[in-house]
């Protein structure tokens, strides 16, 4: 692997009274794709700017392979960036942007024109070398800014919500190529963005930023079927949330099998978990809308750990692939269930649900999950 | 019945309407005049001043002389160094201001020095400068000097209060340009290794170009032309095209070599103008369209950068 690890130790930074970053620390590994991901004011792009020298912490250490770099200004440092506003040079071509790094380090005419074509091969720009920025699309100007980024070889690419300003189309493409890159260079990706599926299709890592805080790192995998917080679980995707009281537990396979009180469902249901939760104790019960299956015939199913409730539709909103449905409960005035419904036509799909419906929602105890810091 | 016009066409009617009393005044006070003093300068001089109505080159002729040729040298040394000095001070400054969280306060003092008549702003200046003066006084009294320094009635005054009489001149067309300048580009040109004083250099300055000509120009006319400062502060190797119109129109009474001076002014002032249009236009058309988009000019761009690429190898 030529990228370098990067730690990030206890940095802190305020601008006045408002803590843009508070305490955070992440390691990010050698060669990893790793995303900052979190609402606008997180925190991300200010903990971006400082990993690329653009900021100073009030606090903290940051390192990259274990050598500290918070006293090199940022033309030292062995990090690049890509700039959301993609920042390229109005007054030079896409050539001399492309350039610019080995023009400055005074490499000669040769190496600098090989290199520039190899990098423009790259992000496939070919056509446009001798174009102003200016003539240049959203997405041919990203590949510009990423072709210069990356010419200077540095250890770690900095991406500052590179693909925000594109279409959702465009978005998707980049991104696969932006993934099909980091393969290539092999260098570490620190990846900054507020949009979850970005995130979740290409990261190895995910760390979620919240006001300042990292409030979780992990895969993909990890962040979204097992969030650790509260703030976690909405942000990510969507998630029916409530908060519950667990009223008994007991083993289950290899797991725990857990009957909570669920005051906005008007229910008890079964909630699975690895690890044994007090009795008593109140936390946030959450199942993703995709997880619960809608019908309106009561599901006929042997399992005793299937939660069963019924409810009427209140708001089905259809989206072409899937319909969404906003389930009112019986017997509770205000909680409304999500739910997801695949539309497959030729096989059997049951009948179509329509507004005001009476329908059963269920899901499997084990597509439960307990959050266990609602604090954040 | 009268067909009601098209709007277009009645929007330019009314146009052309409205700018009759601009035209006329500009044509009654600017080009009128102007053509007067051409005139004049190919007439015979008066013998009490005015023209007498034959045309002749004499006024051109008398210019060609040792001393006004040392004025004008003069005239365009204590001008240029004026002006890039106009232009140092005002970057930084101008800089400073669009960066600055206090932009409207900034502006207002630059604007200040206007309220006062710039007469007496350069009386204030022989305040200053002069041998019992203030510097000198100050001086005086800690101890450094026994007597007063010569600090007036030369070169270097004429220069220093040129250059703050014009500073604002340079630096409010500097502000609004850096003020427009995307500055994620130094971020983003030190991010590829260059020092904060390149990524100035070589990314702010070429972005900027329209401003500092604009800027170069409201200073370099103006302190061209100029004629009170070198005749308040200056001495008497100050002399400046101005003072020589002027003594030619109410002492020497020759009225066609004053206006053969004004007329190198004027064009003086001429070729400072085209040449910022010019480059506006240039660089609008940079920003709208990029070199043109035909195939065989693309291919004649390619080329010229291959051929200046082969050449930096060798």
């Amino acid at each position: 692997m030529k990228g370098v690890e990067v730690t990030v130790e206890r940095v802190t930074r305020s601008y006045g009274d408002f803590k843009a970053l508070d305490d955070v620390s992440v390691t990010i590994e050698k060669g990893e794709f790793f995303s900052l991901l979190g609402p606008s004011g997180c925190g991300k792009t200010t903990l971006l700017r400082i990993i690329a020298g653009f900021d100073y912490p009030d606090s903290g250490r940051v390192a990259f392979d274990n050598k500290d770099v918070l006293s090199l200004p940022p033309e030292k440092r062995q990090s690049n960036t890509i700039f959301q506003t993609y920042a390229l040079f109005p007054h030079l071509t896409v050539y001399e942007n492309v350039a610019f790094a080995l023009r400055l380090k005074r490499v000669d005419n040769k190496t600098i024109d090989a290199k520039v074509k190899e990098y423009i091969r790259l992000v496939q720009l070919e056509e446009h070398l001798y174009k102003k920025p200016s003539m240049l699309s959203g997405g041919q100007k990203q590949r510009v800014a990423i072709a210069r980024a990356l010419i200077n070889e540095p250890s770690v690419l900095l991406l500052d919500e590179p693909l925000s300003a594109l279409d959702a189309k465009l978005r998707q493409n980049l991104l696969i190529e932006l993934d099909h890159i980091h393969d290539q260079v092999g260098i570490t990706f620190i990846y900054v963005t507020h949009d979850q599926s970005e995130a979740l299709s290409v990261s190895d890592r995910i760390a979620v930023m919240n006001k300042g805080k990292v409030l979780q790192i992990g895969t993909p995998y990890e962040i979204y079927e097992a969030p650790a917080t509260r703030f976690v679980a909405q942000f990510i995707g969507e998630a029916n949330i409530f908060e519950c009281t667990i009223l008994s537990c007991e083993p289950y396979e290899e797991e725990y099998l857990m009957k909570v009180d669920v005051p906005a469902l008007g229910a008890v249901i079964q909630v699975t978990d690895y690890d044994p939760q007090p009795i008593g104790s109140t936390m946030d019960f959450t199942v993703r809308p995709e997880k619960v299956r809608i019908t309106l015939a009561p599901p006929r199913t042997t399992k005793a750990e299937v939660n069963i409730l019924k409810g009427i539709v209140e708001e089905p909103v259809y989206s072409g692939f899937q319909s969404k449905f906003y389930v009112k409960l019986d017997g509770v005035s205000e909680t409304l269930v999500k739910v997801y419904k695949q539309h497959t036509v030729f096989l059997d799909d049951g009948p179509d649900i329509e507004w005001l419906d009476e329908v059963y929602v269920s899901w499997h105890a084990d597509d439960g999950y307990l959050v266990k810091d609602s604090s954040q | 019945m009268k067909r009601p016009l098209n709007p277009r066409t009645r929007e330019q009617l009314l146009g052309s309407l409205y700018g009759w009393p601009m035209g006329g005044w500009f044509t009654i006070f600017f080009t009128v005049p102007l053509a007067i003093i051409i005139l004049y300068s190919f007439m015979k001089r008066g013998l009490y001043g005015g023209v007498e109505f034959t045309l002749t080159l004499n006024a051109y002729r008398e210019m060609v002389n040792p001393s006004f040729a040392m004025v004008l040298v003069r005239t365009i040394w204590i001008s240029v160094t004026a002006t890039v000095l106009c232009l140092l001070i005002s970057l930084p400054c101008a800089y400073a201001m669009a960066r600055s969280k206090h932009q409207t306060f900034l502006l207002f003092l630059i604007i200040i020095p206007f309220w006062t008549n710039s007469l007496i702003r350069i009386y204030a200046w022989i305040f200053i400068l002069s041998t019992e003066g203030l510097i000198n006084s100050i001086l005086i009294k800690i101890g450094l000097i026994d007597e007063g320094l010569k600090l007036i009635y030369n070169n270097g005054a004429v220069i220093l209060v040129l250059v703050y009489m014009y500073l604002p001149f340079a630096i409010l067309p500097l502000f609004t340009t850096i003020d427009k300048f995307d500055f994620s580009l130094l971020d983003a040109a030190r991010d590829l290794g260059a020092t904060k004083f390149t990524s100035l250099r070589k990314v702010m300055l070429p972005n900027i170009k329209s401003g500092v000509s604009t800027a170069f120009i409201f200073t370099f006319i103006p302190i061209f032309g100029a004629y009170t400062v070198p005749l308040l502060v200056g001495g008497k190797d100050s002399t400046m095209i101005g003072n020589i119109i002027v003594d030619q129109v109410s002492k020497t009474r020759n009225w066609p070599l004053a206006s053969a001076f004004s007329m190198i002014l004027t064009l003086v002032s001429l070729i400072g103008v085209f040449w910022m249009l010019y480059t506006g236009k240039r660089e609008e058309q940079m920003k709208k369209d990029g070199p043109k988009r035909t195939p065989q000019a693309l291919e004649s761009t390619v080329k010229a950068h291959h051929r200046a690429a082969s050449k930096g190898a060798r």
